[in-house]
C-alpha cells in the first residue's frame, strides 16, 4: 500500500509567533519549528496502517527549507522516504493554491491514501483535506477518530457533536485525523539514526508541474490587509474580600457573562 | 527546566540528547512527585525509554546497542535523573547488570540473551550485597553449588534495586572457597523457580524505586548460565561497578541541576523587603557556590569518562567522580531547601524529595568511604 502523509512544519504553538511586516506573512524564520500537532497523530495512523497491511510511508511536506527538521522527525519515526516541495515560489500560497500545488505533487507521486491532520495549528482552516480530495477526484474521510483499511475499502469514524458517523469509500482516498485517534510513538534512536539515510525528494514547482502563476502570494485570493499586535495580558483585578467578597466575585462573572 | 548547553561529539549524539530531553519533559517530569509519594515503580516508564533505545546505549549495536561512548550515555542518564532520579538510576542500574554478560560472555551467550537485554523490554537488576556483606562484598555467602545439571543456588540477596520487578538478575555468588576467588557470575532468568524478591524496603528517599532483598531458595540454573569464568565473578562485579559509578556520578548530577534549577527559578521570583531574594548576597552567592559545584562535577564525571572511551585506566577517577558529585548533590540539595525556606521543608516543593534522595548516591555502588579508599590505594601505589 503505498500511504502519503502530509506533515506541516509551524512555528511551536508555546513560542510568540509574529507576521513579517514586509509582506503579512507569518515569520517561519525566526520561531522554532515543530511539526504541526495534528500531523503528529497522521505520522502515526499511516504508520500504523503500513504495520498492519505492509506498503511504504512517504512524508509530503511544502515548506521552506527549515521543514527539512520536521521531515527529518517523521522519517526518525518510522516513514520510509519524503518528497520536499520546496520553491520561493510558493511562499505566500493560501490554501486554495497550497492545495493545488500539493495535488499536482500527489498526482505524480501516486497514492492508495493520504492522511493529514485536520487542521494546522499556524493558519487552522481546516480545509486542506477537502481541497485535496476535490482536486484528485477521490473521496474525502474527515475528522477521523479511526481508521480500517480491509482491501479496497476504507471506513472511519468521523468525530460529530452528537457522536461519530461511520465513513466508507473505496480506494484511493484522503483521510483527515483528529487528536484522539492514537498515541503518536516517539522516534527512537535508531531511528534517528536510520532517518539520515531515507531519501527526500526535493521537487521545485516545476518539477512538479506547478504552474508558477497560479502559486504564491501575488496571487492568492486571500490577503491579509493589515495587523497589530495582541495588547499585552491585562493585570488581574484583585478582589479583596471585607465580607462582600463573594457578591463580588459573583458581580464579576455576571459582567463577563459566565453566570 | 532550561536546556543545558552539551559540548557533544556527533550530530547522533545531539539528536539523542534531544530525543531524551523531550522524554524526560513528556514522560518523566510530569509523573514524578506523584509516583515518588505514592511509592510506584514507574514500568511503563521503562518500556518506552526501551522503545526509544535508552536501555542498552554503550553496548555495541551489533547486539542491539547504541554503540555510544560513555561520555554521551552518561549525560543521558544525567537528564533522565534530573527529571525524575528513580528513571535515570533505574536505567544505569540495568546498564550495569548488562555489563558482565555484554564484556565477559561467549558468543553463544551474546547471541542469546543481549539482544533482547538490550532491546528495551526487558529490565535488569544487579545482585551483588548481601544482608552481612556489604563493602566487604568479598564476604558474600550465596552459594552456587556445581553438579550434573548445571547450579543449586540457595542464599539471600540484599538491597537489589528493581528486586521483584526485574526480568533478569545479574548474580554473584560464591562457587568456590572464601575470597574473591570463590565467586561467580550468574545470569538468572526473573522467573526461576525458587527465586523470590522480600516486600521492599521502607526507604528515606527514592520511593518508587523497589529495593528488596532477593531470596534463592533450590535455584537450579543450567551451566551455560555461568558467565566468564568460574571464580571470574567477583573481578567482573568490580569493573562492572567501576563503569556503574560514572553512572552514579552523573545521577547526581542530573539531580543536583534539579535542585539547582528549582533553586534559581524560587529565588527569582520569591520576594521579601520588596527584592528578589536573589539579589540578596547571602542567596546569591550561595546560588553562585551550588552552580560552580555542579559544573565542577560534570567536567569531572565526563573527563574520566573519556578517559573511558579512549580505553584509558579510568577506575581513581570514576571514584573521583562519584565521590565528588555525590557529595555535591548532598550539599546542592541541603542548600536548595534553604533558598525556599518553609517551602522548602515541605512537600509542596520538590527540594525536600532531592535532599532525601541525594543521601542514597554517597552510599550505593560503594560508599563515599570506599571511593576514598580506592583513591587512597591509588595514590599509595605510586
Ligand atoms: C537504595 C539502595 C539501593 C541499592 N541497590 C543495590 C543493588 O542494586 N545491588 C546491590 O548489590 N547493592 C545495592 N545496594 C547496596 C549498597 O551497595 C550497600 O548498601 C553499600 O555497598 C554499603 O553496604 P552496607 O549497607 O552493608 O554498609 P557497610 O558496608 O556495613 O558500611 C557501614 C558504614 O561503614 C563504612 N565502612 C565500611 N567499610 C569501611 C572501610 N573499609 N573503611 C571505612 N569505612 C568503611 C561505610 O562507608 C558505611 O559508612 C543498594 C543500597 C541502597 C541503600
Amino acid at each position: 500500500m503505498n500511504i502519503v502523509v502530509c506533515v506541516k512544519q509551524v512555528p511551536d504553538t508555546w513560542a510568540e509567533r509574529k507576521l513579517r511586516s514586509e509582506d503579512k506573512t507569518l515569520d517561519r524564520e525566526s520561531v522554532d519549528g515543530v511539526i504541526n500537532e495534528l500531523d503528529e497523530y497522521a505520522i502515526e495512523e499511516s504508520l500504523r496502517i503500513k504495520e498492519a497491511h505492509d506498503g511504504e510511508v512517504t512524508v509530503l511536506t511544502m515548506g521552506p527549507e527549515k521543514a527539512a527538521e520536521s521531515i527529518r522527525k517523521a522519517l526518525s519515526m518510522g516513514a520510509d522516504k519524503a518528497v520536499h516541495l520546496v520553491d520561493d515560489a510558493l511562499h505566500g500560497s493560501d490554501v486554495l493554491q497550497t492545495s493545488y500545488a500539493m495535488a499536482q505533487v500527489l498526482r505524480k507521486i501516486g497514492f492508495d491514501v493520504v492522511i493529514l491532520g485536520s487542521e494546522s495549528t499556524d493558519a487552522r482552516m481546516g480545509a486542506l483535506a477537502a481541497m485535496l480530495a476535490e482536486r484528485l477526484g477521490v473521496a474525502q474521510l474527515s475528522l477521523a477518530n479511526k481508521v480500517e483499511i480491509d482491501g479496497g475499502t476504507i471506513r472511519t469514524q468521523r468525530v460529530a457533536d452528537y457522536g461519530f458517523d461511520r465513513v466508507e469509500a473505496s480506494l484511493p482516498a484522503v483521510v483527515s485525523v483528529v487528536e484522539k485517534i492514537n498515541e503518536p510513538r516517539y522516534p527512537s534512536f535508531k531511528g534517528i539514526m536510520a532517518a539520515k539515510k531515507k531519501p527526500v525528494d526535493k521537487l521545485g514547482v516545476a518539477d512538479a508541474d506547478i504552474d508558477a502563476a497560479k502559486v504564491g502570494l501575488t496571487g492568492a485570493a486571500t490577503e491579509v490587509v493589515d495587523f497589530v499586535a495582541a495588547p499585552p495580558r491585562e493585570k488581574g483585578t484583585i478582589v479583596k474580600d471585607e465580607g462582600d467578597g463573594g457578591q463580588k466575585v459573583a458581580e464579576f462573572l455576571a459582567s463577563k457573562k459566565f453566570i | 527546566m532550561g536546556t543545558i548547553e552539551r559540548p557533544l561529539p556527533t550530530p547522533e549524539a545531539e539528536a539523542l540528547l534531544g530525543l531524551t530531553g523531550e522524554l524526560a519533559a513528556n514522560e518523566l517530569a510530569p509523573r514524578a512527585s506523584e509516583a515518588e509519594a505514592e511509592g510506584r515503580f514507574p514500568r511503563e516508564v521503562f518500556r518506552v525509554l526501551g522503545r526509544a533505545g535508552l536501555l542498552g546505549l554503550p553496548y555495541p549495536e551489533e547486539y542491539g546497542g547504541g554503540g555510544q561512548p560513555y561520555e554521551v550515555y552518561l549525560q543521558v542518564i544525567e537528564e533522565l535523573s534530573r527529571a525524575w532520579l528513580t528513571v535515570g538510576l533505574g536505567v544505569s542500574v540495568h546498564t550495569l547488570a548488562c555489563f558482565p554478560l555484554a564484556i565477559r560472555g561467549t558468543d553463544g551467550q551474546r547471541r542469546r540473551w543481549l539482544r533482547d537485554m538490550l532491546g528495551g523490554e526487558l529490565l535488569g537488576a544487579y545482585c551483588l550485597s548481601e544482608p552481612q556483606s556489604g563493602s566487604d562484598a568479598a564476604a558474600l555467602r550465596t552459594r552456587a553449588v556445581r553438579d550434573d545439571e548445571g547450579y543449586l543456588v540457595n542464599g539471600t540477596k540484599a538491597w537489589i534495586t528493581h528486586a521483584g520487578e526485574a526480568d533478569f538478575y545479574t548474580l554473584m555468588a560464591r562457587t568456590g572457597e572464601e575470597g574473591p576467588e570463590g565467586i561467580s557470575c550468574f545470569h538468572v532468568p526473573g522467573d526461576a523457580p525458587g527465586l523470590r524478591a522480600a516486600p521492599p524496603e521502607r526507604k528515606m528517599g527514592m520511593t518508587a524505586s523497589p529495593t528488596a532483598q532477593l531470596i534463592f531458595t533450590d535455584v537450579r540454573l543450567r551451566a551455560d548460565r555461568l558467565v566468564g569464568e568460574e571464580g571470574a565473578g567477583y573481578s567482573v562485579a568490580l569493573s562492572a561497578l567501576e563503569s556503574g559509578r560514572l553512572g552514579i556520578a552523573a545521577c547526581a548530577v542530573g539531580l543536583a541541576q534539579a535542585a539547582l534549577d528549582a533553586a534559581v527559578a524560587y529565588a527569582r521570583q520569591r520576594q521579601q523587603f520588596d527584592q528578589s531574594i536573589i539579589e540578596f548576597q547571602g542567596i546569591g552567592f550561595l546560588l553562585a557556590d551550588i552552580a560552580t559545584a555542579v559544573e565542577a562535577s560534570r567536567s569531572l564525571y565526563l573527563a574520566a569518562a573519556r578517559r573511558r572511551d579512549a580505553g584509558r585506566p579510568f577506575g581513581p577517577q570514576a571514584a573521583m567522580a562519584k565521590l565528588f558529585a555525590s557529595d555535591t548533590a548532598m550539599r546542592v540539595t541541603t542548600d536548595a531547601v534553604q533558598v525556599l525556606g518553609g517551602y522548602g521543608y515541605v512537600q509542596d516543593f520538590p527540594v525536600e524529595r532531592y535532599l532525601r534522595e541525594a543521601k542514597m548516591l554517597q552510599i550505593v555502588e560503594g560508599t563515599n568511604q570506599i571511593q576514598r579508599m580506592v583513591i587512597a590505594r591509588y595514590l599509595g601505589k605510586g
